[in-house]
């Protein structure tokens, strides 16, 4: 920013600097713990074989599968009601405005508040906590494909008509691909907050689990080895899937929509 | 005069259609709508109402300022300087995704349990919310505009309080109304599982002590309120004519 | 008598006359020498490839003068407007500005972005008022009152640039730069983003401040029209790397006409110098 093009950024320092970063925090970390004598806060190489322990045990990949699962569903089913109904309240903006003071009143609402009423509904097994992740990742998407719906250019509108478009095929061809980019956001946002929700869920609801692990690890013996592991590990895949979101991102056919990034 | 009652239809069919279910539904647990509304009465009465609200206010107030305060700066620095930007965003990736929830163990390791160790909750629900807003807001300056700054003389405290400052108002507090919409989400979950006051208390021990639903949804109700004003509220700084420039375009 | 008659019946039928209020007496090669660019060259490095931007330039600009940089898009004209006020570094080659060689921007040099460069957070009062820190309040309000009046925006003092039209944007910014008294002026197609016929009011506005303030200029465009319409030498540019292929003196005096046979004459023969047909 403001810089000039003679700023060659060496490949190296893009590198090094967050490397030697991450180690000096390790560092840090290692000899504080050392330093002070604590035998309940583990130290990096702890959390290490923490993790080395539970893959042993079979547990760490259980345990990653069926967070991932619950997410998977939860999402799947948020995705699929949310478009729709996002490209609803875009096209039609006196149902959106309709709906509007619904959605500003249960946003603030933690999905994990709905948590009692999941239980009613559904009982206490997989459905609840699966239903949080829906609630918590519908809004997202329905929010960014309404504002994508909103903001699409008159002038695609006109042009399709103008070629003598139907309504189905104006919407598969003109709508729907100038759409896309902004349900994508709206995909990526909402796998995050999603992610989030399901840990929050299996601390409360389930017995497996990352977020289970943390809540376990530490009723069930003070083993905060493997309750920093969990933490390390939900971030790792936290960040690997919003990595996978992002290259989506990258195709051709929606890279134009995210020109400023 | 339609044009005005149309936002509110929604609402007042979903309450009438929640009426009309619990009545006929079997589910004796699930309260009516005017139970609900009761129920309120009742915890206002009782003066729980003022207090859990109180409790669950403070709070975030605490937490949020502190990461205010912290986050902002850090932010604008890692924004302005880009080899801050490289060496912090790996931590800030993947430090990201994780719960402030799962923060809960450790929290309480190192504050016991109470207000300390949800108000720290807090402030790490908001503390990268914030860092990245901020970073986004600096980067965001046109660099046009700095280059005139610089044209004109302009000293680097000038530059600062009559350039950079105003061009990233605006953003930062989006960013930051964004943010306090978050410390809400997490002080509700965070009061859920590790106090013993608070709106998301509220909700927990109601059902635990005597599946008092109404009073649990009384809770949600009130939170979903309290969250909407205090978007509402940050909603009003933006409006002020000094910033509203840098919302010209949304 | 026919040529009379079809000169006068050009005059009243194309009757747009550049607006200007003295007239203006040609520049004497003995005027001093204001900008030296020596020998510049400028080197752009992107995912490992070098490319060449300029090429070993030099010119001399004399005070008060109006120099037009022409060139179409992209040759690299805007880059060297930038190097000489000092935003970008040379790779080869200096630019010396009353002798002092230039390291960086500078209150006395002031550049003219389009309307863009405006503050949005500012009023048309706070943007004039903006490099006139120094100043004490009595003389910063004078000043700032007398280039509103200068750009012909009385009335507007309290308002914000999105409401203001593109062409008062760009009123304010050359205010704005005005204010601070510079001795020279670098304006980057100042007029781009405006529709042609606010362009020709705001090249008569320009000129007539130019005549009033007489400040140097460098004027960086792509239209033909303009630079001959505006400059006293139109530098002509080929496309990257960029070099300077002819300097053409525009020896017509202010009023301009623009369907004089001077005009038409060093019109085309830039045309020709760039090698534009003279149909479409």
């Amino acid at each position: 920013m403001g810089k000039s093009m003679t700023t060659s950024r060496k490949r190296w320092e893009l590198i090094l600097f967050p490397l030697g970063a991450t180690l000096l925090l390790l560092f840090v970390w290692h000899y504080a713990v050392r330093v002070s004598h604590t035998t309940i806060f583990p130290s990096p190489l702890e959390v290490l074989r923490g993790m080395g322990e539970l893959s042993s045990r079979g547990l760490l990949w259980s345990y990653m599968r069926d967070s991932l699962l619950r997410v998977a569903v939860g999402y799947a089913v948020a995705v699929c009601l949310g478009v729709p109904a996002g490209i609803a309240l875009g096209w039609y903006p006196r149902l959106a405005t309709a709906v509007n003071p619904v959605i500003q009143m249960l946003r603030p609402i933690s999905p994990l508040a709905w948590m009692p009423l999941a239980v009613i509904w559904f009982g206490v097994s997989e459905v609840a906590p699966t239903f949080l992740i829906l609630l918590a990742a519908f809004f997202p998407v329905v929010v960014s494909t309404m504002n994508g719906v909103r903001n699409l250019p008159l002038m695609y509108l006109n042009a399709g008509r103008n070629f003598g478009l139907s309504a189905a095929a104006l919407f598969r061809r003109v709508i729907f691909p100038a759409v896309l980019p902004h349900i994508l956001t709206g995909l990526r946002i909402a796998l995050g907050i999603a992610w989030l929700v399901m840990v929050a869920a299996e601390m409360i609801a389930v017995d497996s689990g990352l977020g289970y692990l943390i809540i376990d690890a530490r009723n069930a013996g003070k083993r905060y080895d493997l309750v920093v592991a969990g933490m390390v590990l939900i971030g790792v895949i936290g960040l690997c899937l919003d990595l996978l979101v992002r290259r989506t991102e990258k195709l051709k056919s929606v890279r134009w929509g995210f020109r400023a990034e | 005069m339609l044009k005005r009652l149309l936002p509110f239809s929604a609402a007042a069919i979903l309450v009438i259609l929640w009426h009309i279910s619990v009545q006929w539904g079997g589910k004796s647990l699930i309260p009516t709508p005017w139970q609900v509304f009761k129920g309120i009465a009742e915890l206002a009465q009782k003066g729980l109402l003022l207090k859990y609200v109180v409790a669950s206010l403070f709070r975030v107030t605490w937490g949020y300022l502190l990461a205010v305060i912290l986050a902002v700066p850090f932010g604008l620095v890692l924004g302005w300087f880009r080899r801050g930007e490289w060496t912090f965003n790996p931590l800030i990736q993947v430090l990201r995704p994780i719960s402030p929830l799962a923060w809960i163990p450790i929290s309480i390791l190192w504050f016991g349990v109470g207000d300390v160790a949800a108000i720290f909750l807090i402030f790490l629900a908001s503390f990268l919310p914030l860092t990245v807003s901020a970073m986004n807001a600096v980067r965001g300056i046109e660099a046009i505009h700095l280059n005139i700054g610089r044209n004109f003389g302009l000293s680097q405290r000038r530059l600062i309080r009559e350039v950079i400052y105003p061009a990233v108002m605006p953003q930062l507090i989006v960013g930051l109304r964004i943010t306090l919409g978050i410390a809400w989400l997490v002080v509700v979950a965070a009061e859920m599982i590790a106090v013993n006051s608070g709106l998301g208390f509220l909700i927990i021990d109601s059902r635990n002590a005597g599946n008092r639903y109404d009073l649990v949804i009384a809770g949600m109700v009130l939170i979903g309120v309290i969250g909407l004003l205090l978007d509402l509220v940050m909603r009003k700084l933006e409006k002020l004519k000094t910033l509203r420039w840098g919302y010209a375009n949304v | 008598m026919n040529a009379q008659i079809a000169g006068e019946t050009q005059d009243a039928l194309l009757g747009l006359r550049m607006n200007a209020q003295i007239a203006r007496a040609r520049v004497t090669p003995a005027v001093k020498t204001k900008v030296q660019i020596r020998n510049l060259s400028m080197t752009f490095s992107s995912d490992g490839k070098n490319v060449e931007v300029l090429e070993d330039l030099n010119l001399d600009i004399h005070e008060g003068e109006f120099v037009c940089l022409l060139g179409p898009s992209g040759c690299g004209k805007s880059t060297l407007l930038n190097i000489v006020g000092g935003f970008i570094p040379p790779s080869r080659g200096e630019v010396d500005i009353d002798g002092e060689v230039v390291r960086g921007p500078d209150a006395r040099r002031i550049f003219v972005f389009q309307e863009r460069g405006v503050f949005p957070w500012l009023t048309v009062e706070g943007n004039i008022g903006f490099g006139l820190f120094n100043l004490s309040r009595q003389e910063k309000a004078r000043r700032i009152a007398h280039y509103v009046k200068l750009v012909g925006l009385q009335g507007f003092e309290q308002a914000y640039p999105q409401e203001l039209s593109g062409g008062m944007k760009q009123r304010v910014e050359v205010a704005r730069a005005l204010a601070v008294n510079p001795d020279v002026l670098y304006l980057d197609e100042p007029f781009g983003a405006l529709d042609s016929i606010t362009r020709l009011i705001m090249r008569g506005e320009l000129l007539r401040i130019w005549e009033a303030e007489k400040k140097t200029i460098l004027f960086v465009t792509h239209d033909i029209e303009e630079s001959v319409q505006l400059a006293d030498r139109v530098v002509v540019m080929s496309a990257r790397p960029a070099r300077i292929r002819r300097i053409v003196d525009i020896d017509i005096d202010h009023p301009r006409d623009i369907s004089s046979r001077r005009y038409l004459e060093l019109r085309d023969s830039i045309f020709s110098e760039i090698g534009l047909a003279h149909k479409v």
